[in-house]
């Protein structure tokens, strides 16, 4: 049993896990102090309501009152981490290829353009059958559209040695201004209805709207279709992409080194094209399942001035999953738990943003999740095994910056001890942390 | 014409001050993926200090001082907040685009909850004598119209900051140690320079520049709003830093060119033979980023990146 416990505690999964524990609990702290300080400075509310807002808050869907609005809530929060588990995925995608897709707003919009122009132009009003048939186009033209902006980030890099930041920044504003010119040249598909300006008719009105598959009978009344399945299985299968094809060790080699994998023969522009197109696709897809749902409509004529949301929550998403396609899945449904969990807490008289200051500081603990490992495994290891070579080989063997983080086949994180007992007694085992002193090295 | 270099001016230099913001932390090895953030901190702080300074009548009688005295508080808030970001991306070698995208999230987040909470809206409106400080010249010569009417006094703060920071960061001895830490971190360290210390410093400098940008955004281009939003202000200024290699000329270039070519949309429908061509808002706003595309594209060269961006700084690495 002993045994049992001191494997469990070497395994690198059960460390992210203790380490991951740990990071949402520092920022749920953290973010309790603030609810404590927002008490105190609101005249209408006292410190024991923060202890109250915290409960609601963790409590998330589950403490939206009776039965049937925890049942709706719970299905909101699944079908609203289905396009952040996409945007999420995209941009674990090229990090692990070594690009920082922070293009996923365009993306997520020409994926929403593509779709929707496909879905709202054909109308299949009592066809059912027709309908999935063109809802299932919808979605292949707008991953389409998406594949095709992000290969731009991708070519310019490939091509022109252009940083990929820049050319997604400059990306993202073409497609908000694209999109908002399109649409306002079709007036057949906005929604004139009383009340209404500057929104386009939803799936519901054509009839393409996303299948429900049943999933609006098991929560009643929630958004949830068919799209979240989507999201999953296209996370699983990228995941068995990157990790079970040659295509995807070619991504991760050229991620991990590109000289390295130019020299072993990869062709490391295509791999860069190939990359930024499939996580433009991703980012498309969730900009897709989420405006084909038949409840959610377009505000179009607003979109050139403010870039979704959705773009840029895919960042942590995949930051806090640490690039793990599969991870992402779990910390969509989580980011999306604690936002519900924020919604209800107007009913505590503090605001839903509290939850988003909450999700922020956990990403800002992930940064240092290495730490928490450290303090928790390093010092019980050294003190079992006092001579644990842990220092030397910390992973910094890439030249080039912004790609070095997160893959672990090709450069694995904590390397086995290949050191030979000698060469223990000779390095001190902080030899990477007395930094506090001025001398240079050895 | 020269109202449409007036509003170049005036959308610049934000995009001017928030781009050598992001120089100073690159090049001392760390990304600053936070300027977006600091800029919405720095900015809230500073209007919430106005309203402050406005209701109990502090300093209102000389309204260009209250300006720069607010500018300064909105770049000391944007300073203290961007502290969160080198503790972790210094310090605790964490990884700086996580700790940037925290705090990406993070200030919006307080700015929304601060001010649902204490102003019970989303938004910090200036009250309406807030618009004072514009500086009118009309009896100005044509030329000196472009700099001296309609101007507002942080576009010469920070035009003067600009000239001053990057003379030092060439000229002086810290400025070269820091420039060294972005670089070759280690070098830097076997001759004795302290890495974390130019590390702290450049992300500070950064930090208080953003700060200034963020609320010489809401004064001047915004309005007098502060959100939870600068419109994706700090991330056009990290592309202007790109575009312009890391370097302050390359840098103000970017700015002015960006800054023109933005300002082309809004004053369309006054120029006569743009009129004519009737294209739609969206043709204009879509040209500034196509053209630094389109300019990126052509002058593909060797990037000046500091080579040791983003590394978290090691003692025993070689």
């Amino acid at each position: 049993m002993a045994d049992f416990f001191r494997n469990l505690r070497n395994k690198e999964g059960f460390k992210s896990v203790i380490s991951s524990i740990l990071c949402i609990l520092a920022g749920i702290l953290v973010g309790f102090i603030v609810m404590v300080i927002l008490a105190l400075t609101n005249e209408n509310l006292r410190v024991g309501d923060a202890f109250y807002g915290l409960s609601i808050l963790l409590g998330g869907p589950f403490s939206s009152g009776t039965a049937m609005y925890i049942r709706t809530n719970l299905g909101d929060m699944i079908f609203y981490s289905g396009p952040l588990i996409m945007t999420g995925v995209s941009v674990a995608i090229a990090y692990k290829t070594g690009l920082f897709n922070i293009g996923a707003a365009g993306q997520f919009l020409m994926g929403t353009m593509g779709s929707l122009l496909v879905a709202l132009n054909i109308n299949t009003t009592g066809k059912p059958g027709l309908g999935v048939l063109v809802w299932f186009l919808a979605l292949l033209v707008g991953c389409l559209f998406g594949m095709l902006w992000g290969a731009i980030p991708g070519l310019f890099k490939a091509f022109f040695n252009v940083n990929e930041v820049i050319v997604c920044i400059m990306t993202n504003w073409i497609a908000a201004n694209i999109v908002s010119w399109v649409f306002g040249t079709m007036p057949s598909l906005i929604n004139t209805g009383a009340g209404k300006s500057g929104y386009l008719i939803t799936t519901a009105a054509t009839g393409n709207g996303t299948p429900k598959v049943g999933l609006d009978k098991l929560f009643a009344g929630s958004y949830i279709d068919l799209g979240i399945l989507l999201a999953i299985a296209l996370a699983i299968i990228m995941s068995v992409i990157l990790t079970k094809t040659v295509f995807g060790y070619e991504l991760r080699a050229c991620g991990a080194n590109k000289y390295g994998a130019r020299y072993a023969g990869m062709n490391e522009k295509k791999n860069i094209v190939l990359s930024m197109a499939i996580a433009g696709g991703l980012a498309a897809i969730g900009g897709a399942i989420y405006y084909l749902n038949p409840g959610i409509e377009f505000k179009f004529d607003s979109a050139y001035g403010k870039l979704p949301d959705y773009g840029f929550n895919g960042i942590p998403a995949a930051l806090l999953g640490s690039s793990n396609p599969v991870a992402v899945i779990f910390v969509g449904l989580f980011i999306r738990f604690l936002n519900i969990g924020g919604d209800n807490l107007t009913s505590a008289g503090f605001n839903k943003y509290i939850a988003d200051i909450i999700i922020a500081l956990i990403i800002y603990f992930a940064g240092f999740s290495k730490l928490f490992r450290d303090l928790l495994f390093k010092r019980r290891k050294a003190a079992a095994a006092p001579a644990e070579p842990e220092a030397l080989p910390e992973k910094k063997a890439e030249p080039i910056p912004e790609t070095g983080t997160g893959d672990d086949a090709v450069i694995p994180e904590e390397t086995p001890p290949v050191i030979p007992e000698e060469a223990e007694m000779v390095i001190p085992e902080d030899f990477s942390e007395n930094t506090g002193k001025e001398d240079g090295e050895q | 014409m020269i109202f449409l270099l007036q509003k170049t001016l005036i959308y610049a230099a934000p995009l001017l001050i928030v781009a050598l913001a992001g120089m100073f932390a690159e090049r001392s090895g760390i990304i600053n993926l936070a300027l977006e953030g600091e800029m919405i901190f720095g900015a809230f702080i500073g209007a919430i200090m106005a309203r402050i300074f406005l209701n109990n009548e502090i300093l209102t009688g000389n309204i260009q001082l209250f300006f720069v005295i607010i500018l300064l508080i909105a770049g000391v808030s944007g300073g203290i907040f961007s502290i969160l970001l080198s503790i972790s991306a210094v310090k605790l070698k964490a990884d700086q685009t996580i700790g940037g995208t925290a705090l990406n999230m993070l200030a919006p987040a307080i700015v929304n909850a601060f001010a649902l909470s204490l102003f019970n809206s989303e938004k910090v409106q200036m009250p309406a004598n807030f618009g004072g400080y514009v500086i009118k010249n009309p009896e100005l010569p044509a030329l000196l119209q472009i700099f001296g009417d309609k101007a507002y006094i942080s576009t010469y703060i920070i035009v003067i900051m600009f000239i001053v920071l990057s003379v030092w960061i060439y000229k002086t001895r810290t400025g070269l140690r820091l420039r060294s830490c972005g670089e070759h971190p280690q070098a830097a360290a076997s001759v004795g320079i302290n890495v974390f210390k130019m590390r702290y410093l450049g992300t500070t400098i950064s930090g208080f520049l953003a700060g200034v940008g963020g609320y010489t955004y809401i004064a001047t281009v915004a309005n007098g709003t502060a959100e939870s939003s600068v419109g994706g202000m700090g991330f056009l200024a990290l592309a202007i830093m790109i575009f312009g290699n890391w370097k302050p000329l390359g840098i103000a270039l970017g700015a002015l060119l960006f800054g023109f070519l933005k300002c082309i949309g809004p004053v369309s429908s006054s120029i006569e033979f743009l009129q004519k061509l009737g294209l739609p808002m969206y043709f204009y706003n879509i040209i500034p980023y196509l053209v630094v595309l389109i300019v990126l594209a052509l002058t593909a060269k060797k990037s000046g990146c500091p080579k040791a961006e983003g590394i978290p700084y090691d003692k025993g690495m070689r």
